[in-house]
């Protein structure tokens, strides 16, 4: 086993920056920042021709049979770019129908989501625990409660929710009586919502708890937030080479090139975190839980920490509007709080590991 | 994950395991003080030097076992896991003057000085370091004049490991006074016996005496000790300095893990508010995140194995890979004495576990200081990875 990317895998990524700053440069993303509810269709439609949200899912589920690997390269790309789109949603409520669903359960919903056509998202809050109520009705299930907010509720039109049946929490997908209230996102690239079911019609997957299908989705996070981390990065260094005070660029001032050595020793870190855990989830690794919350415990605190770093060394034009870093720097603290922050998930690590 | 190995590399580590069985004393725990450490070292390491591990990573050539990566790493995995002691007095020679030596020596002094190293009778040590040449390295003013068939040396190194111990010095001086700040330099190979050396021990932080400042006072060293040739001493330096560290990498990640479980079971029985240090709120998220980073730091060598598999060195992980764990050790470090509360106030044997965490919080500066310290670090990684201009030390003229 070798630990990094392949050659292959590095290009898809190359190939997926270069589409990514042609379809969706900082002035696309800027069209959606204003609209609560406001997302990209147009790129989703252009993403979907290429085949990525189906990149992870096996062929006779519509999907192009790649690795779990390969998307956390895309996602980082999308990360990158900020990109208004519900991909990180879907693909974590897809990835949990793969996990969790039967044979039939998983062609009913995922070749649909696989091609965009369908956007589904993941309706949890921590990765460990129920958000809802479910229970028996006639023949089926029914779920009752109200929770978020939830990443890319007002774009979905499917519900991958973490539920209590009465016995313990597993997952049940509802499509139809869903009430969502867009709310407005710190993040404002993407969609966020509160989510209420009285009553919505809900049908269990057959493999019950939330793991693995949480697990993935925090994986995925991670993964995300290490490409937006490496566009922050990018973008300090080259303004720090450019941006001249007292004669000379400032990259050149100790003071710079210390914290900017310092945020590559987090992304780094935080790169290799991810990498552990995305391939952990891919084969279901016996350390997996504890893998993902490593990189989730310490990517949320190294990253968040790495933009603050990038908005601080650009100095005043970075606290306008009109500069792009508050958007980086946004979707950043905004996954930090996604699926557990970072005490959430050390708390974890010490459950995990017999503390 | 794990590294894929293969059956021969298995059955390497197999030996491995079943010469540490054989060899290493099953009571085997660290020695407490320097004197303790040094007597076990030269016993311990001539064993190892005996079978054939000393040299694992010296070519066959030179004597060594010509080990691939993999079985180095296998090797070192297997010793840390044992908790075996790291190689100790002979580090200098094995690890920094061997392969200087092999790389730039003439064959004479291949021959002369690779042998006795890889067999543990003579003792090296490495005179880098002076008052005023730390971090600025190349500006070393120890200085060795030639006269006819030999140098005469005069100056001072401070931090040098061993010195009192050892049989030669690995000595970078100044040999042309006029030439620039890095061409001036030469490596000579300097018998610690010669009249006019006197190493002091110097007293460090934790109270032991592992360092010495060396004088030397016109020494007198014979031309025919110096290292390849003349004025190329900052280049050899260099080599010196960069020698491969990556196989040993995951096997100090080991070492701290054993620290870390230490770290956890004395935290499991020292009570902080009326409770373990395991339940206590902040200790326990300080315990989680020690184990984060201490689980960071494998995938970090495992990417750096690959690195190196892949193209011969290295990548970018393994340019943050120093600053990275150093500062790790750190807070570890720092994290072992606060959990063992009020006996942070303590020292030696009234301390908890005999004074074993104020010794290593202690010896954790080590780590950010020595072997370039984290502010350089800083300087190469922001200039060679990101690419940022090379500053002057910058400082405002005048007052606002």
């Amino acid at each position: 086993m070798e630990f990094d990317f392949t050659p292959e895998q590095y290009t898809l990524r190359d190939e997926a920056r270069r589409f990514l700053e042609a379809q969706c440069p900082p002035s696309h993303v800027r069209e959606f920042i204003d609209d609560e509810t406001g997302w990209s269709r147009d790129l989703w439609k252009r993403m979907a021709d290429l085949g990525w949200m189906g990149l992870a899912f096996p062929e006779d589920l519509g999907g192009l049979g790649q690795s779990f690997g390969d998307v956390t390269l895309l996602l980082g790309e999308l990360g990158r770019a900020v990109a208004p789109v519900p991909f990180l949603a879907s693909l974590c409520a897809g990835q949990v129908v793969f996990r969790h669903g039967s044979v039939e359960q998983q062609r009913r919903w995922l070749p649909s989501v696989a091609s965009g056509e369908r956007i589904a998202t993941i309706v949890i809050v921590t990765p460990d625990a129920a958000v809802v109520n479910a229970s028996a009705s006639g023949d089926g299930w029914v779920l009752k409660g109200e929770t978020g907010p939830i990443l890319d509720a007002p774009a979905a039109d499917m519900f991958v929710v973490a539920a209590h049946d009465g016995e313990g929490a597993r997952w049940f997908v509802a499509e139809e009586g869903v009430r969502v209230t867009p709310q407005l996102g710190f993040d404002r690239t993407r969609t966020i919502g509160r989510v209420a079911f009285d009553g919505a019609a809900a049908e269990p997957l057959s493999v019950g708890g939330l793991e693995p299908g949480s697990r993935v989705a925090v994986a995925a996070v991670c993964a995300e937030m290490v490409g937006v981390a490496q566009k922050i990065l990018d973008t300090t260094v080259e303004y720090s080479k450019v941006r001249e005070q007292f004669g000379r660029p400032i990259g050149s001032f100790q003071a710079i090139k210390h914290k900017c050595a310092e945020m590559l020793t987090e992304l780094e870190a935080s790169r290799s975190a991810a990498f552990y855990a995305g391939w952990s989830v891919d084969g279901d690794a016996d350390d997996a839980a504890l893998a993902v919350a490593v990189a989730k415990s310490y990517c949320s605190e190294a990253l968040a920490h790495l933009a603050g770093e990038g908005v601080q060394i650009h100095g005043g034009i970075a606290f306008t509007w009109e500069h792009d870093m508050h958007l980086y720097l946004r979707r950043i603290k905004s996954d930090e709080a996604l699926f557990g922050d970072a005490a959430f998930h050390r708390e974890r690590i010490a459950r995990l590991a017999g503390l | 994950m794990e590294l894929a190995f293969t059956a021969e590399e298995n059955a390497f580590r197999e030996e491995v395991r079943a010469w540490i069985k054989e060899n290493l004393p099953p009571d085997f725990k660290e020695p407490r003080s320097f004197e303790e450490r040094l007597a076990f070292s030269r016993a311990w390491e001539k064993k190892l030097s005996a079978s054939g591990w000393a040299g694992i990573a010296w070519p066959k050539e030179y004597g060594g076992r010509g080990a691939t990566l993999m079985e180095q790493i296998i090797f070192h995995e297997e010793m840390a896991r044992a908790r075996a002691p790291q190689i100790f007095i002979n580090f200098v020679g094995i690890n920094l003057a061997g392969p200087t030596i092999r790389i730039h020596g003439t064959e004479e002094q291949r021959k002369r000085y690779l042998p006795p190293i890889l067999s543990m009778e003579e003792i090296w040590c490495q005179g880098f370091s002076e008052p005023n040449a730390g971090s600025d390295l190349a500006n070393v003013q120890t200085r060795a004049d030639l006269r006819d068939d030999h140098f005469v040396v005069n100056g001072q190194k401070i931090w040098t490991s061993f010195a009192h111990v050892a049989d030669w010095c690995l000595l970078l001086c100044r040999t042309d006074q006029s030439a620039a700040k890095h061409k001036g330099l030469s490596y000579l190979l300097v018998d610690m016996k010669s009249p006019g050396i006197d190493p002091r021990p110097l007293k460090q932080i934790t109270g032991e005496a592992e360092f010495n400042e060396v004088f030397f006072t016109d020494c007198v060293v014979p031309r025919e000790n110096l290292l390849g040739e003349l004025g190329m001493g900052w280049t050899y330096a260099n080599t010196t300095l960069s020698h491969e560290r990556g196989p040993a990498f995951l096997a100090h990640q080991i070492r701290y893990r054993n620290t870390l479980l230490d770290l956890v079971s004395a935290a499991k029985t020292t009570l902080h508010d009326g409770v373990p240090a395991t339940e206590h709120p902040a200790y326990r998220q300080k315990l989680a995140a020690a184990y984060a980073e201490l689980e960071i730091m494998r995938y970090l060598g495992l990417r750096m194995v690959t690195s190196i598999m892949r193209n011969g060195r290295p990548g970018t992980e393994g340019s943050v890979s120093k600053l990275y764990w150093s500062h790790m050790v750190r807070r570890m470090q720092e994290l072992g004495l606060g959990v063992t509360g009020a006996s942070a106030m303590l020292d030696g044997e009234d301390a908890a576990n005999h004074g074993s965490w104020q010794r290593g919080y202690m010896m954790s500066f080590a780590q950010t200081i020595a072997a370039g310290s984290s502010e350089i670090q800083k300087n190469i990684i922001s200039e060679r990875v990101l690419g940022m201009p090379r500053g002057e030390v910058w400082a405002p003229k005048e007052r606002v």
